[in-house]
Formats: structure tokens, sequence, C-alpha cells
């Protein structure tokens, strides 16, 4: 199989697309006139960036479920890990602004009379080392976890229950005060970063073409990597991997790197997200909310990492858009959704218009990719 | 009736006299009320406490509630009605002129209440006794020493006859002037008795006893140490086989379920929430048509229960699962959308906040056991989880039925191959794991808040069970549940409930690595699976 170009026609579809929102959103905001219909209102603009977010971490399971086969309900712990070394930064930089008016502790920990501040608070006050922590700590963690579970070969069904079972976890301890995080509260009241305060229109504009140019970074690298000869290997796996295992390859080194890599995306994803919202708490640690994310990559497109994207926007849009009007049909909808997506449209918005496309009789291509199965083998 | 009244009186002041006539210890202590001064008021209740006069239970309580007053050096007291009492004479008297009431203090007070506890001690009434030698056994007064003693000769009742016993042993081990020999046998009561209280007493020897009565009682003290934290673990693995229960019968439909079709049902939980709803519904149908029903509510709920949650488990198969077949993770996310949207429409239905489900009275209170008290409700769905396991267990031993579904859920082919029409017996199971699930509700509403929320508190534990224990086989299944059940609660006391909990979901996670098909894994030549 000969390699595929790193940027074919879709990439450069979607690259241009995000090019596109990066400059006409902070555009509409400044440019057009408040009350004009392309104004985009300043409350908008972190929204947007909150979806971008989404838009990253759902790129970040469909490398992992779309080409490795690993079904993770767990991924909303490495987002809320990147978010929660990001919010101790911000943290930090309250400095003396807090209630309590305390140079060094954050409000919380004076709250809880603590007189110093935890081993694992030094340094974040550095820029520098808190975006470190953001990769680091979440890919640890998916390494720890990855490579326990990917040495003894659990897949499939017991995989994705461990999964939840991990952000199960994090979340009850999270919620403890003694874990020096904040506890039921979480981080918030954040005043600025690197000097610009948050709540200034153009701090946000900024944040935003950063989470853009992230998703954007985000999406190339996953193109590398699926397009490289690792990705072949990965999809390999993904279809049969018993049979690559045979074939000589380390399937567990292949899960590992692709599991962390993708946790490290993660936590990018949770790290842009919480300067936006203004709050990490432990609840994004949910397990609902990690299985929410993967339906965000069903609906657009499974192993098609645009799909991702898509999906992310169209069901984050449509929930903003639900709990306005209809709040009490969301559940409904999201549910419905589910089970309409698995049962009718198993490749997503993207796969469904691909059938499309190709059954009018406009473009003729070869055999699509085989479905994704992890067929029970007796 | 006015005269027949007048009569008793006359009978009541006649015998009043009669006992006043001989002057006794009780008329040597009335006067001092009187006095106006606390160390005299403490010393005539203690005489008045000790004479056993039939009017000195009154003059004390008179006291306590500021009823005994005094006039020109006689003590009179108001009984409840208000009529104005000679003390001395029992007879009713016209209100003399300058009554004050007896002042008390702390020190009074206490002296009152030793004396209540000391008089009461001879009460007919066997609960009143034994509430009266609890309070001495607090006070440890020595005043109510000679009281005691009468009681211990003439109780009859055992339990009673032990607490005066330990009321007794309590009083001695405290007083430096009793004999060597009284102290070591009080000690030796005290070690049986064996509880709090007694461990208080026995490590707060008062100073200056001798050495070999206070090592006699550190002996004992360490004796009721052992005994107490024996008791409190097994108090501890109670409670763990009750939680256990609790998680088996939540967790058994889904082994079911998860055994034949290698499908995790996300909506399970929601399974065990429209059980309990049945049951809601049940009693409220009861409440307003047949209230004399209400105690048999949960048996009526029962059968209920089973075909509803077993009638949306067999829909939900023949809609949405049954076109999944191969496709497990996407089975998984169809049926948690699935839960949403039952969640939701339960919510809609019946509201966001809890629905109140009524306990019948055989299920309430509870049984003392050897210093363990066990509610009548986790007896009782500790009971049911195991009736509920055995017939389950009986079902699939002993049905054609259960014979497919093993058939089934060992090779799916070959059942096939030979005759087996699988996807008929998938459809069933899957009834049959929600029906049980419905069952597992009508206990669940028991112990916990009905709200459309209830399912999901359960469904992590849920898999936790499953997986730990292993697939296609039950009894991986109760030995998960009770594994996890005790060792949370065993956790308890030394991390705490949440970092029990997450110690726990480590060690699962961590054991899942070693026996990544479960403790009782089924044994076969596949690849993969």
């Amino acid at each position: 199989m000969t390699n595929q170009p790193l940027l074919d026609r879709q990439s450069i579809v979607v690259l241009a697309l995000l090019a596109a929102v990066a400059i006409l959103v902070p555009a509409l905001n400044i440019l057009a006139a408040p009350g004009s219909v392309l104004h985009v209102s300043d409350h908008l603009v972190p929204l947007f960036g909150k979806y971008i977010c989404f838009a990253l971490l759902a790129l970040s399971v469909d490398l992992i479920w779309g080409f490795c086969g690993i079904l993770s309900l767990g991924h909303g712990a490495f987002f809320a890990l990147g978010g929660y070394a990001m919010g101790m930064y911000l943290m930090r930089q309250i400095g003396p602004r807090g209630v309590y008016s305390d140079p060094v502790l954050p409000d919380f920990m004076v709250f809880l009379n603590w007189k110093e501040l935890p081993w694992f608070w030094h340094g974040f006050d550095w820029l520098p080392l808190a975006a470190l922590m953001v990769l680091l700590v979440p890919g640890a963690l998916a390494f720890i976890f990855g490579w326990f579970a990917f040495r003894s070969r659990v897949t499939g069904v017991y995989l994705s229950i461990i999964t939840q079972a991990m952000t199960f976890a994090l979340m009850l301890a999270f919620f403890r005060n003694d874990m020096g995080f904040g506890g039921n509260n979480g981080l918030t009241d954040f005043k600025d970063i690197l000097g610009f305060p948050l709540q200034a229109a153009s701090t946000r504009i900024g944040l935003f073409v950063l989470s853009v140019a992230a998703l954007a970074g985000g999406y190339l690298l996953c193109r590398w990597v699926v397009s490289s000869k690792f990705g072949k290997v990965l999809v390999a796996v993904r279809d049969a991997e018993s049979r690559t295992r045979f074939l000589g390859y380390r399937v567990e080194h292949y899960k590992l790197a692709v599991f962390t890599l993708s946790a490290m995306l993660a936590g990018v994803a949770g790290a842009l997200y919480v300067p936006q919202v203004g709050i990490i708490n432990p609840s994004e640690f949910a397990p609902a909310n990690s299985i929410e994310v993967v339906i965000w990559v069903a609906v657009g497109g499974r192993g098609t990492l645009a799909g991702a994207i898509l999906g992310a926007l169209v069901v984050n849009a449509g929930k903003t858009w639900f709990t306005g009007v209809l709040p009490e049909f969301w559940l409904f909808a999201l549910g419905g959704l589910f089970v309409f997506v698995t049962l009718l449209m198993p490749r997503g918005i993207l796969g469904a218009a691909k059938d499309i496309w190709e059954r009018s009789g406009r473009r003729l291509r070869p055999a699509r990719v085989p479905e994704a199965t992890a067929q029970a083998a007796e | 009736m006015t005269s027949l009244r007048s009569i008793l009186q006359a009978f009541v002041l006649l015998i009043g006299m009669a006992s006043a006539a001989m002057a006794g210890p009780y008329e040597d202590a009335l006067p001092k009320f009187a006095a106006d001064s606390y160390a005299d008021t403490e010393a005539a209740v203690s005489g008045v406490a000790g004479s056993g006069h039939p009017l000195a239970l009154n003059v004390v309580e008179a006291l306590r509630d500021g009823r005994l007053l005094v006039a020109a050096g006689r003590v009179y007291l108001r009984d409840v009605s208000g009529r104005l009492i000679d003390a001395a004479t029992g007879g009713a008297v016209e209100p003399a002129a300058g009554l004050k009431p007896v002042r008390v203090n702390n020190r009074v007070r206490r002296a009152i209440e030793a004396a209540l506890g000391g008089m009461t001690l001879l009460s007919p009434d066997a609960g009143a006794r034994l509430e009266a030698a609890r309070a001495v056994f607090r006070s440890r007064d020595a005043a109510a020493l000679p009281v005691l003693e009468k009681a211990i000769a003439q109780e009859s009742a055992v339990a009673v006859r032990d607490a005066l016993e330990g009321a007794r042993a309590a009083i001695l081990l405290s007083r430096p002037d009793a004999s060597s020999s009284e102290r070591l046998a009080a000690i030796e009561t005290l070690h049986i008795r064996g509880d709090q209280d007694a461990l208080a007493l026995l490590t707060t020897l008062p100073p200056g006893a001798p050495s070999d009565i206070a090592e006699a009682a550190s002996k004992a003290a360490d004796g009721i140490r052992t005994r107490l934290a024996l008791w409190n673990a097994v108090q501890n693995v109670w409670y763990g086989l009750s939680l256990g229960s609790v998680l088996l019968l939540a967790a058994i439909g889904l082994a079911i379920t998860f055994g034949t079709m290698g499908v995790i049902n996300m909506a399970h939980g929601e399974m065990v929430m429209i059980g309990a709803y049945t049951t809601f519904l049940v009693q409220e149908l009861i409440r307003t048509h047949a209230p004399g029903l209400f105690g048999a509510s949960l048996f009526i709920a029962l059968p209920l229960a089973f075909l509803v949650a077993g009638a949306i488990g067999i829909l939900i198969e023949r809609t949405v699962i049954r076109f999944l077949y191969g496709r497990p993770l996407e089975t998984l996310l169809a049926t948690w959308g699935l839960s949403l949207i039952l969640q939701q429409g339960v919510r809609t239905i019946f509201g966001p906040t809890n629905r109140e489900v009524g306990t019948p009275g055989w299920m309430s209170g509870a049984l003392d056991v050897a210093g363990l008290s066990l509610t009548y409700n986790r007896i009782t769905i500790v009971v049911f989880a195991f009736l509920v396991f055995s017939a389950l267990l009986g079902v699939l031993r002993y049905t054609s039925l259960g014979l497919y579904v093993r058939a089934v859920t060992q090779n799916r082919r070959m059942a096939g191959s030979m005759g087996i029409r699988t996807s008929r017996i998938d459809a069933l199971a899957f009834g049959l794991g929600s029906g049980v699930a419905g069952i597992a509700g009508v206990a669940l509403s028991q112990i916990d808040n009905v709200s459309p929320n209830l399912g999901q508190g359960y469904i992590i534990d849920s898999f936790m069970v499953v997986v730990f224990g292993g697939v296609g086989n039950l009894w991986g299944t109760l030995v998960g549940a009770m594994t996890l059940g005790i060792a949370n609660k065993l956790l308890e006391p030394y991390a705490g409930a949440v970092l029990g909990k997450i110690l726990l979901l480590v060690a699962i996670i961590l054991f899942i690595q070693r026996r990544p098909r479960g403790l009782f894994a089924l044994k076969g030549r596949a690849v993969e699976a």
C-alpha cells in the first residue's frame, strides 16, 4: 500500500475552513456593527472557543477509536487533567487579589486553613511549567494506564469499562478537599493570563484564535500519524489485532503510543477550555461526559478526523440551541442521536455524505475502507 | 362518685398517717429541706430516698420539678393537679402563707437523679427498673448501693439483673473503701458486660487503687477491647454483606445479558429505576383504593416490576440491539442513548424530584443481636438477594431456557448449529436480565431515593461487579458483589468512604490486568474476544 499524502483534498478543505473561522469570527466581532446580523457578540466568542476545544477533544478520541479501535470512555479525565493544570496556573496568577488577599495561597487553601502551598502546586506560577504539565500529566496517566491495560490485552468493552472506572475514581478523588484542588468548587475566579485580563474581549479573541490554531495543529498531527506507516499498523490493529500480532508487530507498543498521544491532545484541549469558560471542577470527570464525546465522533463520522471536528461542532451547537429553547427535550434528542447514529448512520455525517456523493455517480472511488468491527471470534 | 373518691382519699390518708406515726429516717430527713442550705437539701434527698417511705418518690420528684415548698419549717408538696399536700402526713392542706420552693443547684440535681434512679430500681415495671439500673450505672452513686443490693436480691428478669449487677460493679469499682475481693468481682462483672461503658470505667480507675486491682482492670480492659474490635469487624462485615446484596441485585441481571450477548447494557440501571417506579405506582394505587393491602404492596409490585422491566427489555432488544450484533461497542453507545431517553421520559412523567415509597410495617424496626443492630429492611434485602440469586441459578440450571442460554453463552455458533434459535434466546435472556433488574428496583426502592437518577448510581458499580466476577457464571457475580461490598465496608473505617471507594476502583483496574476475564472466566480456546 502506498502512503497517503499528508495533505489530501479533505485536509486542505478542513484547514482552509479553520483558517476562515479564525479570521472571520474575530473580524465579525470587532468590525461588524453591534446589532447587525453578521455581528458576533462578545459572549459568543468564548462559546465558539469552547466548541473548538471540544472539537480537539473529539479529534483525540477519533485518533484512537477510529484508527486503532480503542474505545476510551474516560477521555474526559485527560481533558480535565489538562484543564486542572492550566487552572492551577491561573489560580497562582490571582496572587493577592483573592478574597483573602493571601499573596501565595489560593482562596480555598486559606479557607481550609492550610499554612503553605502543597508541593505539587510549586512552580505553577510559571506558564512554561504549567504548559509542560498540561502535556505530561495526562500523558503520564495514559502511559501508565495503557501500559498495564494493553500489556495484559484488555480489549473491547472491558477496556471501555475500566476507562470509565478510571475517570469515576478521579472524579471521586478530585471531589475531596484533601486532594488540594479545591474540592467540590474546583478552581475558579481567574483574573488574568500572562498579564492579559481574562474578561477583556481582546484576550478572549486571542484565546479563540489560539484554540483554532491548536485544533489545526492537532489535526495536522493526527493526519501525519494516520497517513504514516505507523498509522497503517494502527488500522491493522483495529481490524485484526491478533493477525497483526502474528505478523510480528508489537501491538501493545503501537496502542500505548497512540493512546498516550491522544491523551496529551485531550489535555491541551482542556487547558484551552479552562480560561475560556473560567472554571474547572470535578464534574468534568463525570463518566457521562466522556461517553458524550464518543457520540460527537460517531455523529461526525468515525475514523475520518474531519468528522470528529464536525460532529463536536454540530452536537454542541445543537445542545446550546436545545437547552435554550426546549431544555427538557435535550436528553431525548441526545439519546435519540446515540441510537440513530449507531443504528442507521454508522459512518456518521461524513460517511453518509460520501455515500450520497458516490451514488450520484459523479465520482467513482475504489472500495471503501472496511468497517471496523471488534468481531468476536469463537 | 364523689363519695367513692373521698373514701379512697381517706384511705390513702390513713396509710400515710400510719407510716407517719412511726418516726423513721423519712421524718428525720424531711425537716432538712426547710433549712435552706444546699448541703442539707442534698442530705435530705439521700435520707428520704433511702427511707423506703411511700411518699419518698413523690417528694423527690416534686423537688426535681420545683413543686416542693416550705413554709415555717414544714414541708409541703404541690401535686400535679395543683393540690397542696403535707409532705409529712400525705394529707391535703389549705395553702399556708409564705410558701417558698426549695432551691436546688447542680449538686442537688445530681443527688436527685441518683436518688430517683435508686428508687425506681424497685419499680414493678421491668422497663423502668432497667432504665434505673442504667442511670445508676452512669451516675455510680454510692448511696444507691443498699437499694441496688435489695433489687438484685429480688430481681427475676435476667436482662434487668445483669444491668443491676453491672451498676453495682460500677459503684464498687469506683469506691475506694470497697474490699479488694469485691472490686475484683466487680472487674469480672464489667469484663463480662464488655461494652464501651464498661471499658471506660475500667480505664478510668480512681487514683490510688492497689496494684493488683489496677492490673486486673487493665487486663479486663484489654479483653474488652479485643472483643469490641471483633464485634466491630462483625458489624462491618454485616454492612458489607448488605452492600454486597444491593450490588448483587443490581448486577445480576447485567451478568445475564453480558454473559449471553457480550453486550454491556448501559440502560440496565434504568431498568432498576423502572422497577422502583413500578413500586411507587403500585403503592399509590393501594393507598387510594385498598389501604389495607399496604403491607403486601411489595409482593404485588415484584411480579409487576419483573413484567414491566422485562417487557421494556425485550422491546429494546427487538428494536435496537438486534441490529447491532457483533458490534459490542456500538451496542454500548446505543444503550447509553436509550438510558438517557428512559431517564428523561421518567423525569417528564413523574417529575425530577424524589418519589415517596413507603416501607411496610413488617420491614421497619431492628433486631438486636449481641450488640449488633440489624435493621429489618437490610435483613430483608440480604435474604431477598440470595433468593433471587438461587432462583436465577435454578432457572439457568434446570429449565430448557437456562440450558439454551448457557449454550449460547459458551458458543454461539455451535449452539445455532444445534438448532437453538439464538436470536430468540437473546431476546428472552435480555428480557430475563431486565426483569431481574426490575425486581432489584423494588428492593432498592426501600433503601434509596426513588428518582430518575436512581439507576445511574448503580451502573458503574454493577459493571465493576460483573467485570470482576467474570462473565457467563452467576457464581462469579455473587463472589464479585460480596467481595466488593465487604471490602468497601472494611476499608471505610480506615480510609473514609470516598477514599475507600477510590482504592477499590484502582484495585479492580489492577485486577483486570491480572485476569482480563474476571475471577471466574469461561475457559475456551478463543484467540480473541
